[in-house]
This record gives C-alpha cells, structure tokens and sequence, in this order.
C-alpha cells in the first residue's frame, strides 16, 4: 500500500452480543494507521459495542461474546493466549459518559494510567501530565488547582479530564466515543484540532452524532445501521468525502441528510 | 456542600427554628415535620433516661471509688473494691485482636464474593456467611468452648509459645480459654458483618469506574485496588465500624471462653474478662449497693467505650466523604 495508507486494525465478520441479544452482525473494515476514522449511525445501532470490541472493552460487561476476527498490526487479538491488558494499553479508549476517578485529585487522575504496572516515570510524571491536560484543552483551567478532586470539575471538564487521561498512557490507538458531547464549540473546535495534530502519530477512531463534526475531523467515515431485529451493521465504510457528497447507500444519505436517525 | 448550607444558613436573617416553622408549605409538610421531630427526640430521650438510671444505680460505687475507678485492678468483692481497669482493657484487647483478623480476612472474602468468584458461587457464598452472621452466640460459645478453645490450647498457643515464646504476647501457660480465644471468637461473630457490608459496597461500584481503569491497561488486581476500593471505602470503613461495635459489646459467647480472669497483660493466653462478660458473670450473685453499683458503672463506662468508637467511626467516614467530594478547597 501506499505510505500513510498501511492497515492498523483489520476487522473481519466481527458479531457481538449481549446475552442473547445480537447487538453486532458481520462488520468488516479496515483502519488505516494515523488516519481519523469516524464512526457514525442512529442511536442504538451499536458504534459504542463496535469500538469496545476494538480493545476487549466488550467483554467486560457480563455475558457478552464476541465472534470475528480483529487484527492489530497484523495480530489477532482475541487469539488465545493473548492478554487484553497489553490489548488496552495499546488502545486506549475515552467513553461515552465521563468516569473519572472521585477519590484521585485531578493530577492523579490523568497519571493515573502511568502508575499502572508500577512503573511510575516519576521525573516526568508532571510533564506528562501537563502536555496531556494541554492536549485536552483543560491546562488552563485547572492549572491551579491540580490537587483538587476530579469530580469537582463541571460536566464537560470531567469528559476533557478523561480524554487527558486516555492521551497521558500515549496508546497508539484512540477510540473516542463522543468525546465532544458535552462540550460547547468552541472547546469543540479545540479537541478537533487536537484530533487532528494527534493523527500524525496516532490511530483515531471517534464516534460521532455531529454530521458537521464527522465530515470536519475525519479521513474515513464508517455507517453503522440497524434493521428491524436491532442487530447493527456495516452499511457503507469509505472515505469521508466519498460518504458525504457521494453516498452510494440510500440508508446513508438519509441519515447524513437527516431524514431519520 | 455542608459549609454552602451553614453559610446560607448565617445569610438568612431569624433564629433557625422560626426559619424552620415558617418553612413549611402547606400543613401536612407541619405536621409531618412536627411528628418526626417528636420520634428523633423521643429516641434521644430514651437515650438520657437510660443513661441517668445507669448513673443513679452506679451511683454508690461512682462516690466511693471516684475516679480511680477506671484506673484501679482491684475486683475484690469480699473486701468491696472495685476497678474497671482490667475489663476495659480486656474489652479492647479482645476487640483489637477481632478486628487485627476480621478486617483482612473478610475483605479478602467480600472482594472476591463481589469481584473475583464465579457466578454459581456467589450466590451460596454468600448465603453462608449471612448465615454465619445469624448463629445464636450462645451456640457459638458452645462451639468456641468445646471446638475452638482445645485447638487453640494444642496446637496454635503450644506452637506460638514454643516458636515465638521471645515475643511477650505469647508467653505464658496456654490455657486455652483467654485473650485470644475470646478475640477469636469475636472475629468470627464480626466477620459476617463486615464481609456483608464490604461486599454491597464494592456491588454499588459502578461499572464506568471498573472500565475506565480497565481501558487504561490495568490488570483485575490494579483495578480492584486503585479504582474500586477507593470508590467503597466510605462504606467499607462503615463496615468495620459495625464489626467494632459488635465485638465490643458482644456477651454469650466471649464469657464463654474468655476463661473469667481479671487482669492487665500483654500475655494473650491469659484468662480475662470484657466489660460485658464481667457484668454477665456477676450480675446475678452480686450483693450490696458498692457491688452493684460498681457492675452497673461497668456497664456505663462500656457505653461511652461504645459512644465514642462510634463517633470516631462516624468522623472516619464523613471525613473520607468529605474527601472524595471537596479535597482541596
Ligand atoms: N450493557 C448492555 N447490556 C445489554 N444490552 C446492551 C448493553 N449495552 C448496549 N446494549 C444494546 O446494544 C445495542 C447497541 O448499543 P450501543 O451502546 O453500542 O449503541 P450506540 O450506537 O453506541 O448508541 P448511542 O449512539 O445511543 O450511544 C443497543 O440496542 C443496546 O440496547
Ligand atoms: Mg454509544
């Protein structure tokens, strides 16, 4: 493949359920290495199972399965043997709602991540964790309030804060999952930029409901639908000019229309 | 958020109680407000009154003894001294040891009830230790006495004795009953308790906190300790202090094997008595206004024992509360 085009994570008939409720049927896709790639659908139609199961998050609620093939870099990783561990340390994940830790401050909080494993850098400990918080758009804010507790932050520094957190451990492939939800345009337009600069380094998948965002920050643009049985799947995947001027799926030019969803 | 309330408090001109008549919309609000007023103070009545009957009963002994009471060894009923030294501390003793093995154990137990066992189990395991929690302490005194304490003469104290005999809480004549056969069984009635309430608390984690630990690369053991237990240890404390309080007021079954000593020593093999014990032993035999009187001062000083083990519980978890909630302002 051409430079900058390489794969990052191949997935291949991915299926995921819920107990006995088919949340997933049969995505394949691939993800280019350094490239933002958005992930987009009504709501309910599986963006968030999709990206959990790009770094065994799925398989933490209880009674779920998965089926497929995912490869990252070439490994698959629900191969046997594999430990999700090394999985998650690698692909980082900011989730939908904002969980920081109430009983960390907020410095602890974002170094959180590094402190795992007991290999607390601590020389650079407060580096890392400013250029993270800077990243995030939150430095200025809380600069002077480090030690204060995370949970004392509004609802949209809460989900800055996790984002700082995800960025902090520097995995080299971020899902996002509506990171910009609660925040208004113009610390929006920040962490799209923010998108963008990582992308030179990183792998970015983020999920999405602004169309704007979608077709702003990304070079990909995968469709996620629903039928009647409420089993998401892949509609259309391609580039994200492609899918916004050029959709080649009636289901997805009503929906980035806004004709439902 | 308790200082904002204060503080809006001191803004709002009048006393507080006529804030508080006036406060009310309607009438039923008044009448609902004016009935639970009168239940919370009925309680704290209560509470007085039972104190000040203690006190009048104790009342010979409080005079006689003065405060020496608490400090002296003495238990002589045929020359009428008395002291409360050696229950206060065998309470203490009794209860430190309780807890020195209850808490790891059953936070061992509650984590893996809550985290780690398998579906199938979690339900029986933890049907057990609520049942261990509802045996009669009576029948776990008869267990202690006739199970327990001849495991703990032959093998444990005869081991400890003759292996860490250099250490002074393991020397002495293992009789068996004693110190540590009565913080043992102790932590066998606590265990339950805190394990039940360890357990909730680390259920009532919400499933965001374990993940987001869990996305950032940590194992199952770096998330239990680094994001769910910070998140349950209000409740876990709270927990604890139930236990504590259980332990130190707990009669049957430490009089059973605590062997009816009465003495201040390091030595854990030693036979002693607790506040409680010491009352129950007595009570029925006990003759004349000093003697009486100096059980029923037992009885009072065990209740403040208890009072102010119950505030400091109170203060470490609104304190941790505080923590989470307002660290740093
Ligand atoms: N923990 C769960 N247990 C059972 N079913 C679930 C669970 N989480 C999600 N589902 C179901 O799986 C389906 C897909 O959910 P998912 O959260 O992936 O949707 P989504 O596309 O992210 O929606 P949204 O845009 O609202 O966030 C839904 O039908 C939902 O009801
Ligand atoms: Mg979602």
């Amino acid at each position: 493949m051409e430079d900058g085009q390489d794969a990052k994570i191949v997935v291949d008939g991915l299926n995921a359920w819920y107990g006995s409720v088919q949340a997933l049927r049969d995505v394949s896709l691939t993800i280019l290495d350094r490239k933002v790639t958005a992930v987009i659908g009504p709501s309910g139609c599986g963006k968030s199972t999709f990206i959990r199961c790009l770094n065994r998050m799925h398989e933490v609620a209880p009674h779920t399965r998965v089926q497929g093939k995912v490869t990252l870099d070439g490994q698959d990783i629900y191969a046997p043997g594999v430990d999700p561990v090394t999985i998650r340390r690698r692909v980082g994940m900011v989730f939908q709602r904002p969980n920081p830790f109430p009983t960390m401050s907020i410095f602890d909080n974002v170094a959180a991540g590094l402190k795992l494993g007991g290999l607390a850098p601590k020389a650079y400990l407060a580096d890392i964790v400013e250029k993270a918080l800077r990243q995030a758009a939150l430095w200025d804010e809380v600069k002077y309030m480090l030690k204060r507790n995370g949970t004392a932050l509004s609802g949209g520094q809460q989900q800055r804060l996790c984002i700082a957190r995800a960025l902090a451990v520097e995995p080299e492939v971020l899902l996002m999952d509506e990171p910009c939800s609660a925040l208004d345009p113009i610390t929006t337009l920040a962490i799209e930029e923010l998108l963008q600069e990582l992308s030179r380094e990183y792998t970015i998948i983020i999920v999405t409901h602004n169309m704007q965002q979608a077709a702003r920050v990304s070079d990909k643009a995968a469709f996620l639908f629903m039928g009647e049985d409420r089993t998401g799947f892949l509609v259309e995947y391609g580039d994200t000019k492609e899918i916004f001027t050029n959709p080649k799926d009636p289901r997805t030019e009503g929906y980035i229309t806004g004709r439902f969803g | 958020m308790r200082q904002a309330l204060i503080k809006e408090q001191a803004q709002t001109p009048g006393k507080w109680w006529r804030r508080w008549l006036r406060w009310p919309a309607s009438s039923g609000d008044w009448v609902f407000q004016t009935l639970t007023l009168l239940a919370a103070l009925c309680l704290v009545g209560l509470l007085v009154a039972m104190a000040l009957y203690l006190l009048a009963e104790a009342w010979p002994s409080v005079t006689l003894f003065g405060p020496a009471f608490l400090t002296s060894t003495a238990w002589d009923p045929v020359r009428g001294v008395f002291g409360a030294l050696p229950a206060v501390y065998g309470t203490l003793a009794t209860s430190a040891i309780a807890m020195i093995v209850a808490v790891p154990l059953s936070m061992g137990v509650a984590i893996f009830l809550a985290e780690l066992a398998p579906d199938w189990l979690r339900a029986p395991a933890s049907f057990l230790v609520e049942m261990l929690a509802a045996i009669p302490s009576v029948v776990l005194g008869l267990w202690g006495l006739f199970v327990m304490v001849p495991l703990i003469r032959d093998p444990v104290e005869q081991w400890l004795g003759g292996n860490l005999g250099f250490i002074p809480l393991f020397q002495g004549p293992p009789f068996g009953v004693g110190f540590l056969a009565g913080g043992l069984i102790l932590t066998v009635m606590s265990l339950p308790l805190i394990t039940a309430v360890a357990r909730d608390s680390i259920l009532a984690v919400p499933n965001s906190q374990r993940e987001a630990m869990l996305a950032l690369g940590a194992t199952h053991w770096e998330t239990i300790s680094r994001a769910v237990l910070p998140y349950a240890r209000s409740g876990i404390i709270a927990g604890v202090i139930l236990g504590l309080g259980r332990a130190l007021g707990e009669t049957m079954a430490v009089t059973m094997v605590i062997g009816n000593g009465y003495q201040v020593t390091l030595q854990l093999f030693a036979p002693a008595n607790t506040m409680a014990s010491k009352i129950a032993t007595e009570f029925n035999e006990a003759s004349g206004d000093v003697y009486i009187g100096a059980l029923v001062e037992l009885a009072l000083v065990l209740f403040a024992v208890t009072l102010v083990v119950n505030i400091i519980g109170r203060l470490l978890v609104y304190w941790t509360v505080s923590d989470t909630s307002t660290r740093g302002q």
